[in-house]
């Protein structure tokens, strides 16, 4: 605590010193912000083996800057600090904790990594430094009772699992469902979601099989799920098993209701390999408008997006999907700065994120709206099924809300 | 003045016993309390970001002395350090989040799992020399990640979610923050350990450890028994990366498997050829180097930290090719026959 205050007047001090203004007011208003600043810092890997995300955090920057040369946020200039992890746990403490006693940000926004992020989870609820929109997709994000300084962003594996759940139970409410998950926090909140749904119901209508990220088929999950007489399979399992498992259950003339994770659907890793005509039929889902898809050519969210990266990221390759992520996740935090007024408090800027009302966004699917409540942290929370038709996806049906747990 | 001038003169002497012969007991006793007053400044000096910086860096100074003893004073290259390192930090990872252990009590636990682990890689390093052995080590620090997250021990090691433990308070008695504590605990328990390392390496088993390096044959003829040797020199080693980790797990409150990726054999490798081959005072500025430059490397070029973190080593390494230590060996040498001639 009293390094926090005097940290605090030392700041104030500097500040003042170097404005040099016979200016009564503190220069700094709240924690990383000044009369005509605020801070905002992130973390991401700029380098190492998964520095291809790092596109993310130019998007912000250059978001940040359109924003700065239109005026900024009540009155204020948004000055964006990005530091690199490597996505290591221990390294990203570290430069979280530079930019909050260091640089001393008002608050952080759009960390990459669900491990790395875990890192500081707790460091930054002590602190009570808003910890925002984090870039992973784990439900664990989503937990105000406990967490309440942290939020997440894009619907979690979790919530894609209770929209698959929800729809099955539309469909088919009689269903046989055999689940084929991961051994691991990725597969498990498929389990999680589907449970989450079905609740006491689980145990009687689902058959679980598991495979480990290690396994070199799966084939006997697939024909044991079989046996049991599923007519509904969902799986939450990585694009290599993806494409075995769509071959597999095609070849054994196995036609159940196939429900394939979104992370393993891209059409040149899974459906290619797996064969385009074997896949046809299989369901996923989606929340993104995907820029290839040539229904979006002349979307005017789409265009909006298109003038932002030529104008402000001429040499990004537009057909990165994390530029049209990174703008949605980017405006959804500059609406909540708008909605903060002139008061930008941690304490208010928390609330706000944590209040958005329902928000629609250029670069996500038409009806759905990022929004948080205080008790609901899932601030993507709707998706829209996609159908494999042996060429592409094609959406399908109403925009669908996962439960709220 | 006499003081100033002592100073790095007498602790760069440190890792050469030879040297350290000729230092009257005053001065010393002198650079002890220097060594005290400097570790213990940053203390009051320091905020508190700086100070866990120092910390991690401290830590990371720690296991690469543990690589040191192994590949610097016994020549067996091992990449696979990080590997030890992980192992220290989940031993007192799962005792404290599992059992509820003191902090304090982890300690010599990890340091007996991870020397008996290091004294097992010691066996088949008996028969691997040289790169085949520096391969075998990789395949250890590639293999831990995946082995953590394994079922077996999903339960213990809390899988890829990892493990989250609470840092030791400070006793009621001292007024520190947490962050000062922490680092007076590091700070103390590295002192012993360099201490010790010091003391180990400048006697006896010292001198067998480097003779073994240099000409194996001619010490296995003065006698020494050098499987014996290389085995024990791999658990010691093992046992000081495995307290680092130990360490880095209650400063940072948190381990996960991608926390002990290949990448931290390899910083700690960099660490020990910056900072000095077979350098006790160059394990430090090792520790130092790996946690401050990738840091520098950062404000240089955001687009590309890695290549600026490549010129500056390899610019490092072009101007000190035997490290830091190595540097302050021959300025020392240098300063010393300025001063007779």
């Amino acid at each position: 605590m009293n390094t926090t205050r005097r940290s605090l007047l030392l700041g104030a001090g500097a500040g003042a010193a170097t404005l040099a203004l016979p200016n009564l007011a503190p220069a700094q208003e709240a924690p990383g912000v000044t009369a005509n600043e605020i801070r905002i810092g992130s973390t991401n890997a700029l380098s190492g083996p998964v520095s291809s995300y790092s596109v993310i955090s130019r998007s912000h920057e250059a978001l940040f800057k359109r924003l700065n040369e239109q005026g900024g946020v009540g009155g204020k200039r948004v000055n964006f600090i990005v530091y690199d992890d490597g996505y290591q746990p221990p390294r990203t403490l570290e430069q979280t904790r530079r930019l909050v006693e260091q640089d001393r940000v008002a608050f952080c926004f759009n960390q990459l990594g669900t491990p790395t992020n875990s890192a500081i989870h707790r460091y930054m609820n002590q602190r009570k430094v808003p910890h925002l929109f984090l870039a992973t997709g784990a439900d664990k994000w989503a937990n105000p009772r406990e967490f309440p300084w942290t939020i997440g962003f894009q619907p979690s594996y979790r919530v894609e699992a209770q929209i698959y759940a929800r729809y099955i139970l539309d469909q088919k409410p009689n269903a046989k469902i055999g689940l084929l998950y991961q051994n691991d926090d990725f597969g498990k909140d498929y389990l999680n979601g589907v449970r989450d749904v079905l609740g006491a119901r689980f145990d009687a209508m689902v058959k679980t099989a598991t495979n480990e990220a290690t396994d070199p088929t799966i084939d006997s999950q697939i024909v044991q799920l079989q046996g049991t007489g599923a007519d509904v399979l969902i799986c939450g399992i990585v694009p290599r098993h993806a494409a075995q498992a769509i071959r597999r259950v095609h070849d054994m003339g196995w036609r159940p209701m196939f429900f394939m994770t979104n992370v393993s659907i891209s059409a040149s890793v899974v459906m290619t390999p797996a064969g385009p005509e074997k896949g046809v039929g299989v369901i996923t889902s989606d929340f993104r408008k995907d820029q290839s898809d040539p229904a979006w050519a002349n979307d005017a969210g789409m265009n909006e997006w298109r003038g932002f990266m030529r104008q402000y990221l001429p040499e990004g390759d537009q057909n990165d999907n994390n530029y049209t992520y990174a703008y949605a996740a980017g405006l959804t935090m500059i609406q909540v700065l708008r909605n903060c007024g002139t008061d930008f408090t941690r304490e208010n800027v928390m609330k706000q994120a944590t209040s958005l009302a329902p928000l629609e966004l250029p670069t996500l699917l038409p009806g759905i709206r990022v929004q948080s409540q205080p008790t609901n942290y899932n601030v993507g929370r709707q998706m829209q099924l996609q159908r494999w038709n042996g060429r592409s996806w094609e959406r399908f049906g109403n925009i669908i809300e996962g439960a709220s747990v | 003045m006499s003081s100033a001038t002592g100073l790095p003169e007498g602790v760069a002497a440190a890792p050469v016993p030879v040297a350290e012969a000729g230092t009257p007991a005053w001065q010393r006793l002198l650079l002890v309390a220097g060594g005290v007053i400097l570790a213990l400044a940053p203390l009051w000096l320091l905020e508190s970001f700086h100070l866990f910086q120092l910390t991690m860096a401290v830590i990371m100074a720690l296991a690469v002395l543990g690589l040191n003893i192994v590949t610097g004073y016994n020549g067996q290259i091992s990449l696979g350090h990080g590997a030890f390192f992980a192992v220290g930090a989940y031993c007192t990872a799962i005792l404290m989040s599992h059992f509820d252990w003191s902090f304090w009590w982890t300690l010599p636990v990890s340091a007996a799992v991870c020397a008996t682990v290091g004294f097992g890689i010691g066996f088949p390093a008996l028969r691997l020399a040289g790169h085949y052995l520096a391969l075998t080590t990789f395949a250890l620090a590639v293999a831990v990640p995946q082995l953590l997250k394994h079922k077996a021990v999903e339960d213990w090691t809390g899988g890829v979610q990892g493990l989250f433990l609470v840092k030791p308070d400070p006793p009621a008695f001292l007024p520190v923050t947490p962050d000062q504590w922490i680092y007076l605990v590091v700070v103390s328990i590295a002192a012993v350990l360099f201490f010790l390392t010091w003391n180990l390496i400048r006697g006896r088993i010292g001198r067998a450890l480097m003779a073994t390096r240099d000409h194996p044959t001619a010490a296995e003829a003065m006698g020494m028994d050098i499987a014996s040797l290389k085995t024990k020199a791999f658990a010691v080693s093992a046992l000081v990366t495995g307290i680092a980790g130990s360490l880095s797990a209650v400063a940072i409150e948190f381990v996960a498997p991608d926390s002990f990726t290949i990448f931290v054999s390899i910083t700690l490798f960099v660490g020990m050829v910056a900072g000095g081959v077979a350098s006790i005072l160059g394990s430090l500025f090792g520790g130092l180097f790996v946690l401050f430059v990738p840091n520098i490397a950062e404000s240089i070029s955001k687009a590309a930290p890695g290549v600026i973190y490549g010129i500056i080593l390899i610019g490092l390494l072009f101007v000190m090719p035997d490290g830091f230590a190595g540097l302050l060996r021959r300025l020392t040498a240098r300063l010393r026959r300025g001063g007779t001639s």
